[in-house]
């Protein structure tokens, strides 16, 4: 599904990614843990277009389509999701009128026909139930004045809602308690599918617990220095990263 | 005799000799208030940028434009045509047939086969020069504006020709809004200068939507002031929609005079067209217990210049107001606020607050925003703020990694920012008009 090769992009002329390589095949879900400063939200960025990184060497490929050459919106489209590390709060915009336009312009990409107001309503109140989302959130302004653990369930949410192929989830387990790490974990969990697959970013192997990935990677230094199973999950929080990264 | 706060134009001397001609003929119940006006305007001459109140607003480009000064007195069957199409494309979707009554002026004078005027009883409308030998219109007229320190305001008591006077009688509540659309039409650079005056007894209601129409193809100078009258417990909401023609400059200045508990809620709204705008409101909060709502939103564009100027003037104690100014400035376009609140000293209790926000949409874009606080009473709560950014990457890069649009995503954006205030609108057919508008506006941005 996702094939990263190569990868190098810098910001402002410091290069934070040197050669990142990475497989992804649907059904999989892949952790990707590593000290600070490695790289790792950067990544995310880059997959999801963020205007000041710049790529310059290698490719990324979403099922054959070169998504670097793609704005944001239309990676988007084509079913790249992050999930923010940090919601954005946006005062005015409701949180469904949104969703709606998301939802209509991305089916309008894949030549599909709008959902009627009917069917919008009722994808939205089955995806509310599916992944815990509080009804009264829907209808207020964009994650303003939403707690930080409502904005990372409103971040699931809009993935339950937008059915990306690819997800990113940029630590989403980051200012959760664990009442909340608990349904953040069950939505992705009822979301995961043969036709999907999710990249987990975090710094814990906590998160690991409730959602098990097929995959962990240690990214380091902008590339990615080990991959193993889901115990090298447990074995990085036992050790840390010190035993990789010398030499 | 001119100051460096004056410009020397052209423009001076055929007003003069203008007003010269019609204060001969003139033989109605102004003619002492003009003579008057005219004075005050000589003594203030044009203001240029060295007079503080027009520092960032430069007229010298109105000014130095020769107009024709005669105003029209007819209107003929191929300006009623154009008037009606226009009308018919334009405001297609504003109100439904009965929603309204309708005023249409052409070039300043009233179109009677456009017009569905009210007939309700109690509510009074006339053309201002039909209006002058009318006591309700004399007890009123002239005794509100400000013309000591203004001298377009001065210079328009001195030479209106047209406007219309609107009055409604005690306890008469007009619930349909009054749509005034004052239609421009001239293949020549014109100057216009209309007055209006709107006068509400006890307890009356008015709502007042005013708009603007233009086909021309040289600049036209409406120079506009509007007096209004609210006695006690009157309520007006009072519209003004601000779209039209590039060539279109337009400065006005609105003067209100409240009586106790009696609110006055005015709506100024600029959208992309007009070349040169000054608004200038004025309250006057003169009893106890008063009311007033002052909401405006400017959405500019190409090189158009909007300036609004407020003042709030609390003399008596426990009166409210509540000012919020929202301004979207794109491409070369300049925008400024001015908004100064007074508290006299009597004025204890006071509630006055006021907001401007500024989004700069383009490189290019200006704003000059400048609250002013000036409070003589000490149990007041007063309050301002300003605010001048950009619309926030963050958020766009947020709306759009969800597949939605750089443009979809800027309309929602500055759709939400606009919408603080135009939810404030209370007639639910002018809101969504205005809300399409912008939007519209947006579309190919």
């Amino acid at each position: 599904m996702l094939s990263i090769k190569n990868l190098h992009a810098s910001v402002e002329d410091k290069e934070i990614l040197k050669g990142l390589n990475l497989e992804v095949k649907a059904g999989e879900v892949h952790a990707i843990m590593g000290p600070n400063g490695a790289g790792k939200s950067s990544l995310a960025s880059v997959l999801a277009g963020r205007e000041n990184y710049e790529v310059t060497e290698g490719t990324v490929t979403l099922d054959g389509t070169d998504i670097l050459e793609l704005a944001p919106e239309d990676r988007a489209r084509e079913g790249v999701f992050l999930a923010f590390q940090y919601p954005i709060e946006i005062p005015g915009v409701s949180n469904i009128n949104f969703l709606k336009t998301a939802m209509n312009e991305i089916r309008t990409y894949r030549g599909e026909a709008p959902l009627t107001a009917k069917e919008f309503l009722q994808r939205s109140r089955e995806k509310q139930e599916l992944v815990e989302f509080d009804a009264k959130l829907v209808n207020r302004s964009l994650n303003e004045g939403f707690s930080g653990g409502e904005k990372k369930r409103n971040e699931i949410f809009q993935l339950a809602m937008l059915e990306p192929k690819l997800a990113i989830l940029d630590e989403t387990d980051s200012g959760l308690d664990i009442d909340a790490l608990r349904i953040v974990s069950r939505g992705v969990n009822k979301l995961r599918s043969e036709n999907n697959a999710f990249i987990l970013i975090t710094h814990y192997q906590r998160l690991l617990d409730y959602i098990v990935p097929d995959f962990v990677h240690v990214l380091a230094d902008g590339k990615i220095i080990k991959t193993g199973g889901k115990e090298l999950a447990l074995e990085l929080e036992e050790k840390g990263y010190d035993w990789l990264t010398k030499n | 005799m001119t100051s460096i706060k004056q410009l020397e134009s052209p423009l001076f001397e055929s007003l003069a000799a203008q007003y010269d001609m019609l204060i001969l003929q003139n033989q109605d119940s102004t003619k002492a208030y003009r003579t008057e006006a005219m004075e005050a305007f000589r003594k203030l001459g044009f203001p240029s940028i060295k007079n503080e109140e027009w520092r960032f607003t430069n007229i010298l480009p109105v000014v130095k434009t020769s107009y024709e000064l005669t105003a029209a007195t007819t209107i003929d069957a191929e300006q009623i045509n154009k008037a009606k199409a226009l009308i018919e494309n334009t405001y297609r979707n504003l109100f439904a047939e009965d929603e309204a009554d309708r005023v249409v002026l052409i070039n300043g004078v009233i179109a009677d086969s456009l017009s569905k005027l009210p007939e309700q009883k109690g509510l009074h409308f006339s053309e201002i020069k039909e209006a002058t030998e009318q006591a309700g219109f004399q007890d009123h007229f002239g005794k509100i504006l400000n013309i000591k320190d203004n001298a377009f305001a001065a210079l328009n008591s001195a030479m209106f020709q047209d406007g219309v006077f609107i009055a409604v009688e005690k306890n008469v509540v007009v619930e349909k809004p009054i749509h005034v659309i004052k239609v421009i039409l001239s293949g020549q650079a014109m100057m216009q200068q209309s007055r209006d005056l709107f006068v509400l007894d006890q307890n009356a209601e008015l709502n007042v939507v005013e708009s603007y129409l233009t086909d021309i193809a040289q600049p036209v100078f409406l120079n506009a002031a509007a007096e209004v009258v609210l006695a006690e417990n009157a309520k007006f909401n009072h519209y003004d929609l601000q779209k039209a023609d590039a060539h279109l400059r337009i400065i006005q200045r609105t003067e209100a005079a409240q009586q106790k508990h009696s609110n006055y809620s005015n709506y100024t709204f600029t959208l992309p067209g007009a070349g040169f705008v000054r608004n200038n409101l004025a309250l006057h909060l003169n009893d106890v217990d008063i009311e007033s709502h002052l909401y405006g939103l400017y959405l500019t564009a190409d090189s158009q210049l909007v300036d609004n100027h407020t003042e709030v003037h609390h003399k008596m104690p426990r009166g409210e107001s509540n000012q919020l100014y929202k301004g979207i400035i794109m491409d070369k376009s300049k925008a400024v606020f001015n908004g100064k609140i007074f508290v006299y000293e009597d004025a204890q209790k006071t509630n006055a607050f006021q907001q401007s926000n500024n989004v700069l949409f383009s490189e290019q874009a200006t704003v000059n925003a400048k609250p002013q606080l000036e409070i003589f009473a000490d149990d007041v709560k007063c309050s301002h703020g300003t605010t001048i950014g950009q619309l926030n990457k963050e958020a766009l890069f947020y709306l759009k990694s969800r597949g939605i649009g750089e443009n979809q995503a800027k309309q929602l954006m500055v759709k939400a920012f606009a919408f603080d205030v135009a939810e404030k609108i209370k007639i639910p057919a002018l809101k969504n008009y205005v809300e399409t508008l912008i939007e519209a506006e947006m579309e190919n941005r």
